[in-house]
């Protein structure tokens, strides 16, 4: 039924070992339980180091790949393939599990459930390896929602906290109902193309193609946590640190990013959905990076800088700057990974992520301090480091002035919150500091876990070559971008000195008026804006219980009441019965048995009397005669 | 006369049972025996089967066909065959069956008579599938109602004869509807026939748009009461919540689908001018069955209603696809083909996890005698592996990717849509809330600290509120209080599944899971069929 591909056999296979190697190793540990927590840490790490062995070869050779799946139409195939943005996506995806892998085991308490969570982590990144391949829609909504139900896995994997399950079901809620766009998306892509191969997408004819659009807008902004679903992001980060490091910098938000990116062309060819895929990136950032200023709480920060960050992405989808927005979401990832890690860090050492009680925690544990100080600068968009070069990328392909205006905010307020951060974490430890607010810390960090927010860090400050010619139109060309603009000196100069300004006032600040930032996390922003309450389950609920009234009371009602109303005809009928036919039958009876009666009674044996009766019949009979004639 | 030894062997195996009176374990595995060699048949019959290219069944490549006189003055014969359309669902009976038949192992009351009952109601359900005369269609599709009523009245719990009456009642009602369509369709026809074949071939009432309508709604209602559709659907959830664990699997897992595979074996090819012309209708109610079965599921506080009402969403799935299908003006032939895919594949999906999903309720039911969802909570602690094979099954129901509702639900959203968008749309919004109700359900039972019913209060059925103990809290205090204190009688110990329950669940999860990520062992035998629908509805 399907027609399979033929791509290099050698490269195939590897692009199935890359997606399978992960995928069974994490079904095994799942099947086998508490018995493989020993071996689980080090066979996750083992599999994640082979995935990013396979990872880089499959980027040289961009290999394809098909599987019989789905018949009837071309597209039901399960097809994968590698191309320069999938190969970027790809190493970074690899690149960063390991390593997160590789704190993991240092991370988890050694009695806790280990094998449940490699075996989702693993699931997890497999799904989220199938998704930047991904070239049909089947495909595409396979790994996406498998990724959706392993980070619900991974969020609630402390499971016997009421609230941490809570959260997951939460996340995976909230992506669903976006996921429902690509439902959607599959088919309007069936009706306008005839196929569901997502290459083909930007041909649909008309209406599909706006629909299909919108279908694969709210997938994505569901998932990258963008306005208006970003509050799940919030909960997420009830999850391990781990979960946070990996699902919150190059994977699960990531997978909204890339998907614009990869699917830019039917946004442009749409018209306003390439619009209002860039609006709404840029007002994430702008929203979610002042929600971030007024957190206290560093997880929460971070969380929602993440949201922030990838609105970049999602703006440069919008904008169609793919060389710029595929550099942010590296970037990004990689400075994003460093930052958890070490929030993880602390937290497994301290057991506090509070702000409060991680004053000078930088200065405790100076490895790793050190590493979250180069990503925070580099969050803060500082040059020469990465973020700086990448957000500049993308607002040199920004043509509107309002745009630009909302982008350059945004990027002040990354500088702020970061500002805010690193002023906490590097000043000088006050000794009063409350700890163990989450369960007993270690007081220790552990050397692998230095080394791993180490290496990130060196990844999210070198990338700052980006900003240099030489280096960004290889990179251009790689993902078949030529041509997109890059921006000149001077917007490098205006863009770091406001960062630049941004830090160092938001650091004076800190020191000098450090109540401002407490009337902040008191206000609204301190509480995500309200944006929980947008996805609250209570309407849902409330109709589901009048509706249940109404299927039990009126629908079912009329049911029982048609069966009372048969069995009370039934015994008006019973009655009837008994009364009119019946009684019309024992009337007849009475009758027969009282005109027998009557006859008898002239049967008296006197002759005279029977004389009498003749005659005087006669008599009737010739009256009768007269009468008639 | 394979399939006929196929569909006659349970009932006669159920002879052998009552006349021999084996001793009650011998009786059990006696069930298990015949089912494992139906299974067996049935896998050989599709070993067999080959559906060729193109689009094959329903009036062409019927396999195992068996055609005999019977009543020969209205031309009802024994005519019996297997296509692409019941062959999956023939397979799904003797799986389902099986599973039953295993989980009974351990059945203490009358097993001889209740493992009697359930072989008969198999050959009643594969002789409906496989069934190609209308009247012969009817005696088996009437049967099944039998069989059930005495397996929910003798071996139900709580108001078990009640539901089963109301059961037996409006489903026999319902097929009186589809008697008087199934006359409507011989009275038709040109060749005063009740072959389905040959009515398929050259359909009745083509001409006549009001006697067509007529039989259509006819027989329409007389399935949408077995389906159920909304509103037919209220004798479901009490059947459901008050029969043993195996009746409610095979009552959600094979009856409803005699509804639905009525639909595109009888209504869909037989009337496709009626049907094209009331194809709307029949989508808005697939949508308002969808979602009405969502919402009114997540309002429930009873396990089992529950999952019954998930079965009207289901089921809705499938009528928005078959409605879809008819829609010829509107959407292309693949685009319709791939809709009725998607409702055969629903069919066979949802036999298995709403089956799966009814067995692991009995494990509630065995352990603590309720189904309501605060008297439990915790699961995951004492009973790992029934969490997890609960989670899988929710999970699979809820339309998760790797498991086999994806494959179906995915092929019926992309191939409705281009006919009838809004509905569609307004469909898919259904997979949302059923992955709320699933997770709140998951959350309730499986999570948090650890809750079992007392064994005093346990009996009370329908969840009513124990006097004793008022609020759920309460009840867990107490609970887990005893459990402290070693069982002292009184508190149920939740002990994890074992032996015939695993051997029962797990499959059926398995089968699910190699069904949503290699599909084409089933694709390939639905396709031809289902094109040919497609194209005989467009006639």
């Amino acid at each position: 039924m399907t027609g399979t591909q033929i791509a290099a056999p050698g490269g195939s296979a590897v692009l199935g070992f890359l997606v399978l190697l992960p995928a069974v190793a994490g079904t095994l540990l799942l099947l086998l339980g508490r018995r493989a927590d020993r071996a689980a840490g080090p066979l996750a790490v083992l599999v994640t180091l082979g995935t990013a062995l396979l990872a880089a070869v499959v980027a040289a050779e961009r290999p394809g790949l098909s599987v019989p799946f789905l018949g009837i139409v071309e597209g039901g195939d399960l097809r994968v393939a590698v191309d320069g943005l999938s190969a970027v996506l790809v190493v970074l995806v690899a690149t960063v599990g390991l390593l997160v892998t590789v704190f993991a085991v240092t991370d988890l308490p050694a009695h806790g459930a280990r094998a449940r969570f490699f075996g989702y982590f693993l699931l997890f990144i497999a799904a989220m390896l199938a998704t930047v391949t991904a070239a049909t829609l089947p495909t595409l909504l396979l790994a996406w929602e498998v990724m959706g139900a392993t980070s619900y896995a991974l969020i609630g994997y402390r499971w016997q906290e009421h609230k941490k399950l809570d959260a997951g079901t939460r996340a995976f809620l909230t992506t669903r109902a976006g996921d429902l766009g690509l439902y959607v998306a599959a088919g309007a892509a069936l009706a306008g193309t005839g196929t569901l191969v997502l290459a083909d997408l930007p041909a649909a004819d008309g209406g599909w193609r706006h629909l299909a659009a919108a279908g694969i807008l709210a997938a994505a902004l569901g998932k990258s946590a963008q306005l208006p679903f970003s509050a799940w992001l919030s909960g997420a980060m009830a999850g391990p640190s781990p979960v946070s490091a990996l699902l919150h910098s190059a994977t699960m938000v990531a997978a909204g990013g890339y998907l614009l990116l990869r699917t830019q062309p039917l946004l442009q060819a749409s018209g306003w959905a390439a619009t209002t895929t860039a609006w709404i990136g840029a007002l994430t950032a702008l929203v979610l990076g002042a929600v971030a200023v007024a957190q206290r709480d560093l997880k929460q920060l971070l969380a929602a800088s993440t949201a922030a960050q990838i609105g970049f992405v999602v703006l440069a989808a919008g904008a169609g700057v793919i060389a710029g927005g595929t550099a942010q979401l590296v970037a990004h990832a990689a400075v994003k990974a460093a930052l958890f890690v070490a929030a993880g860090a602390w937290l497994t050492a301290l057991g506090t992520k509070q702000l409060s009680g991680l004053r000078g925690a930088a200065r405790r544990y100076p490895g790793v301090g050190a590493a979250a100080t180069v990503a925070g600068l580099a969050l803060a968009g500082i040059p020469p480091l990465s973020l700086w070069a990448t957000k500049d990328e993308i607002l040199a392909g920004v043509d509107s002035a309002a745009l630009r205006i909302v982008v350059l905010a945004a990027a002040l307020l990354s500088a702020v919150y970061a500002g805010r951060m690193l002023a906490v974490v590097l000043s000088r430890p006050a000794g009063e500091e409350a700890f163990d607010e989450e369960g007993r810390g270690t007081r220790r960090v552990p050397a692998l876990g230095t080394g791993v927010a180490g290496l990130l860090a060196v990844v999210a400050a070198g990338l700052g070559v980006l900003a240099l010619p030489v280096v960004a139109e290889p990179v251009k060309r790689f993902l078949a971008a030529e041509g997109e603009p890059s921006p000149g000196a001077a917007e490098f100069l205006l863009s770091g000195s406001l960062a630049v300004l941004g830090l160092a006032v938001t650091v004076v600040l800190a020191r000098v008026r450090p109540g401002l930032f407490g009337a902040l996390q008191r206000g609204p922003l301190g509480a995500w804006v309200g944006l929980g309450r947008l996805l609250s389950p209570r309407p849902a609920l409330a109709v589901a219980r009048a509706l249940a009234i109404v299927d039990d009371k009126v629908v079912d009602g009329a049911v029982r009441s048609v069966a009372t109303a048969a069995r009370r005809v039934a015994g008006a009928l019973s009655r009837a019965d008994r009364d009119v036919v019946d009684g019309a039958v024992r009337a007849v009876a009475r009758g027969a048995r009282r005109a027998g009666a009557a006859a008898r009674r002239p049967q008296t044996g006197l002759l005279h009397q029977y004389y009498a009766q003749a005659a005087a019949g006669l008599a009737l009979l010739f009256a009768l005669l007269l009468l008639v004639r | 006369m394979l399939l006929t030894v196929v569909i006659f062997l349970p009932v006669l195996v159920a002879g052998v049972l009552l006349a021999a009176r084996p001793p009650d374990r011998a009786a059990g595995w006696t069930w298990v025996t015949a089912s494992a060699v139906e299974l067996a048949l049935i896998g050989w019959m599709w070993w067999r089967y080959d559906p060729g290219p193109g689009s094959t069944g329903v009036v062409d490549g019927i396999a195992y066909e068996v055609d005999l006189r019977w009543i020969p003055t209205v031309d009802a014969g024994y005519h019996i065959g297997v296509d692409g359309l019941s062959l999956p669902l023939l397979a799904l009976t003797g799986v389902l069956f099986l599973a039953c038949a295993i989980w009974s192992l351990r059945e203490k009351n009358e097993p001889r008579t209740f493992a009697a009952l359930f072989l008969f109601l198999q050959t009643a359900c594969l002789g409906t599938f496989a069934a190609l005369d209308l009247i012969l269609f009817f005696v088996f599709f009437d049967l099944t109602i039998v069989g059930m009523y005495f397996i929910i009245a003798g071996w139900g719990h709580g108001n078990a004869r009640r539901s089963a009456l109301k059961f037996f009642i409006y489903t026999f009602v319902g097929s009186l509807a589809l008697l008087v369509g199934f006359i409507g369709l011989f009275l038709g026809g040109e060749d005063r026939t009740f072959d389905m074949v040959a009515l398929a071939e050259n359909p009745p009432l083509a001409d006549s748009p009001v006697a067509g309508g007529l039989v259509l709604l006819a027989i329409g209602l007389g399935l949408a009461v077995k389906t159920p559709l909304f509103p037919f659907h209220t004798w479901l959830p009490d059947a459901h919540t008050d029969a043993p664990a195996p009746g409610s699997a095979i009552l959600a897992g094979v009856l409803l689908k005699l509804g639905t595979y009525g639909f595109v074996r009888i209504a869909m090819p037989i009337l496709p001018e009626a049907w094209q012309r009331w194809a709307m209708v029949v989508v808005v109610l697939g949508v308002v069955s969808v979602l009405w079965g969502a919402f009114v599921a997540l309002a429930q506080r009873d396990l089992k209603r529950m999952i019954a009402y998930t079965s009207v969403n289901h089921m809705g799935y499938v009528l928005l696809a078959l409605g879809a299908a008819g829609l010829v003006g509107q959407a292309d032939e693949e685009a319709r083909t791939v809709a009725t895919v998607g409702a055969v594949y629903q069919m066979v999906s949802h036999g298995l996890l709403t089956g799966a999903l009814f067995l692991l309720s009995g494990v509630l039911w065995d352990r603590g005698r309720t189904y309501a969802f605060d008297r439990w909570g915790g699961l995951a602690g004492p009973a790992p592996v029934f969490a997890a094979a609960f989670a899988v099954a929710a999970f699979g129901s809820l339309g998760l990717p790797g498991l086999s509702g994806f494959v179906a639900e995915f092929q019926i959203f992309a191939g409705s849509l281009p006919g009838a968008p809004v509905a569609t749309v307004l469909a898919i919004t259904g997979i949302l809330v059923s992955a709320g109700l699933f997770l709140l359900a998951i959350q309730r039972l499986l999570t948090g600290p650890l809750v079992v019913p007392t064994a005093a209060g346990a009996d009370s059925d329908d969840g009513g509120v124990d006097p004793e103990r008022g609020s759920a809290g309460h009840a867990r205090e107490a609970a887990t209080a005893t459990l402290e204190r070693t069982p002292t009688g009184t508190v149920t110990r939740m002990r994890d599944m074992r032996g015939p329950e695993l051997a029962a669940v797990v499959p059926l999860l398995v089968l699910s899971v190699v069904l949503g990520l290699l599909p084409r062992a089933l694709l390939d035998v639905i396709e031809p069929a289902a094109t040919a629908v497609a194209q005989l509805v467009a006639r």
